[in-house]
């Protein structure tokens, strides 16, 4: 699959230098499909203005990693940052972008958007099969008022490896103990129960057409399968839905400044607002890149990005960084990135 | 004079020696191909799949532990999955395309004949991922809500064999990849089985009509011995598009790493299993494990089409031809 991807990439380089009259620059960017659609429209958006081409390649975080480790693509992004060993081994230099978050989905008769309320702690034992009735005791004791039936649950999963699942288990790992030790965190976990879906649409699809089930999925899919969601209960203790606002609550109130190498996953956040299952979306760039033109051409996209693509990402369910994390994200690749 | 025509006769037979030559080194070419790329395949897979199974060893079939995190792979869950969908599919599917093979070529009114017989054609081209999607928005709530409460109240409830019917209605599991699978392959079966229905004979079924034979004595004592070889290739065939489909079956599977006795319950496929990691196969033993699978893959239909071709042989032997 690599193999086919990077001879695809040759000969799209190949096809494009072939052409004289190409635009100033071709930058090729790889990795996370969760951040492909507003990576697009930033794309189109910048190309109007800057002359220079984005060619962003949807093929998964894992797969954005292993490129820009093999210095074939001039940027890579990721849902899972790397720690600064593995960017020190390989020579490069990461930063966040922009933030996303994912959301529990349900279907049960009744439930509207934002109608169910979970905590941390009921949502991993939901997930590892130890609630199995929507009607138990601790569901009904977060959700007063709320008639819930006396119905199976049925957890919808994905079942191939994801940015989103990792985000999700990272944050029910930090919540319960036995998350942690039964199922662990990762792109792809050992799923105690329930079934697998392909991609956010698959599970969306699936968690509709199953009477009480319960998934996880992108605001985005939520928002459009039209699934009732739930509000969650942060670590301040109070409960939040999820969009926008809550979203930039948990990318503010998370310590940038402490993390080295911005290695921090913002899940479970401090702030009163926060949404506790946030998600954000990594760059990582090469300190030596084959060729330096694009890297600049890439570092001068991302920096109109900051500057200019907020409504863009709004528009889509994402939300921009908080303006004090992009200084830093821009402090930190100016001084580590000299081209 | 003489002379030149014996020199052009001799010209003409050395330059057709030649061209017979170079037309088998032709042939021969063309049938080492296949087996090179068939024999290439299975190395490289194999070669790639080299570290899952030097670290596991026989486990990695046995096994039914498949988790990325603690990096143990174990390929019987899918390898399962994979043999029981294949064999409901074939339960359905040969039954159901004999027939239509047999209506057009027997019994059905000449009219209706090409018109049935294309349409089936066109099934045949249909791409796996609409059998996929129509699958998951049309089949499965339909099975969930109207068949598998009926099959999970009563065939769940039959002593020994309950068990595979009993369970929770989803509609998503291993018996709807089943279905769905032998509608997928039914097209197959059935235009090779009337292509080879066809070729009998008219005189030997007008012979058996005349001694006072009905239909169904006609085709079970003539047309089938007649075509029995070129029927079972083209079970074969359709067996393997059920053993290695991929899209339609991720879509109705439910994709779960879990062995369960119910054929209601999710499941997954070898094909389903790559199809769904490969692109975030993070390490390289994961990767590693994946390609084995594929191996296993090519393994399991080997085997699959091994022991019909026995069968076929023994068949063969039993009845003297």
């Amino acid at each position: 699959m690599l193999r086919k991807l990077k001879s695809q990439l040759l000969v799209a380089v190949v096809a494009l230098g072939a052409c004289g009259i190409a635009p100033a620059a071709d930058v090729i960017g790889a990795g996370s499909s969760f951040v492909y659609p507003v990576m697009a429209k930033w794309s189109a958006d910048y190309r109007a203005v800057a002359q220079t081409r984005i060619n962003y390649q949807a093929i998964g975080s894992g797969g954005g990693i292993a490129q820009i480790k093999a210095r074939t693509v001039d940027f890579g992004a990721s849902d899972k940052p790397l720690d600064s060993a593995e960017l020190a081994a390989a020579n490069l230099v990461q930063f966040p972008l922009v933030i996303g978050g994912v959301v529990p989905v349900v279907n049960v008769a009744g439930v509207t958007p934002g109608g169910i309320r979970f905590n941390g702690t009921v949502l991993a034992d939901i997930f590892r099969g130890q609630i199995k009735r929507w009607n138990d005791a601790a569901i009904v004791a977060l959700n007063p008022g709320v008639s819930l039936p006396d119905q199976a649950i049925t957890v919808v999963h994905r079942s191939d490896g994801s940015g989103t699942t990792f985000n999700f288990t990272n944050y029910l790992a930090k919540v319960s103990g036995e998350w942690k030790t039964k199922a662990g965190e990762g792109i792809t976990v050992r799923w105690p129960v329930g079934i697998g879906g392909k991609g956010n649409e698959g599970v969306a699809a699936y968690v509709k057409q199953i009477k009480g089930g319960i998934g996880y999925v992108e605001l985005t899919y939520a928002l459009q399968s039209k699934l009732g969601y739930a509000l969650m209960q942060n670590a301040a203790g109070e409960f939040v839905a999820p969009n926008e606002e809550s979203f930039q609550a948990a990318a503010d109130s998370a310590e940038w400044d402490k993390a080295q190498d911005f290695n921090l996953v913002i899940t479970n956040a401090p702030g009163a607002k926060a949404w506790p299952i946030a998600a954000t979306v990594f760059v990582m760039m090469s300190k030596q890149p084959k060729n330096a033109e694009n890297a600049k051409a890439a570092l001068a996209y991302f920096d109109w990005v900051f500057a200019n693509g907020a409504a863009q990402a709004s528009a889509l369910h994402y939300v921009s960084l908080p303006a004090k994390v992009q200084a830093q994200a821009k402090a930190h690749w100016t001084a580590a990135l000299k081209y | 004079m003489q002379e030149t025509l014996i020199a052009a006769a001799e010209r003409r037979a050395s330059r057709d020696a030649r061209h017979d030559r170079s037309f088998r080194w032709m042939l021969a070419g063309a049938g080492l191909f296949v087996l090179l790329a068939l024999g290439g395949a299975a190395l490289s897979m194999l070669w790639g799949g080299r570290e899952a199974f030097a670290t596991f060893g026989l486990d990695f079939i046995t096994s039914s532990n498949w988790d990325a995190i603690g990096q143990q792979f174990g390929a019987w869950v899918p390898i399962y999955g994979t043999l029981v969908t294949a064999a409901i599919a074939m339960l359905i599917a040969i039954p159901v395309s004999f027939g239509i093979a047999l209506f057009l070529t027997e019994v059905a009114p000449t009219w209706m004949r090409t018109p049935v017989g294309t349409a089936i054609e066109l099934l045949a081209g249909i791409p796996s991922i609409i059998y996929g999607m129509w699958g998951l928005f049309v089949f499965v709530p339909m099975l969930a809500e109207h068949v598998y409460p009926w099959v999970d109240a009563n065939l769940g409830q039959w002593p020994i064999v309950g068990s595979l019917f009993a369970g929770p209605p989803l509609g998503i599991g291993t018996l709807t990849a089943g279905l769905v699978l032998a509608i997928m392959v039914v097209p197959f079966i059935s235009s090779v089985m009337r292509d080879v229905f066809l070729t009998v004979p008219t005189r030997l079924k007008e012979s058996a009509y005349a001694l006072g034979s009905t239909r169904w004595e006609v085709v079970w004592d003539v047309v089938l011995p007649y075509t029995r070889s070129a029927v079972i290739g083209g079970i074969f065939l359709g067996l393997g598009r059920a053993l290695g489909e991929t899209m339609a079956v991720t879509f109705v599977l439910g994709n779960a790493h879990e062995l369960s006795t119910s054929l209601l319950m999710p499941g997954n496929s070898i094909a389903a299993t790559i199809a769904n990691e490969f692109a975030e196969a993070d390490t390289d033993l994961y990767r590693s494990s994946l390609i084995a699978l594929g191996f296993l893959l090519f393994v399991v239909t080997f085997i699959v089409l091994a022991v019909a071709k026995l069968m076929l042989r023994q068949l063969a032997k039993r009845e003297g031809s």
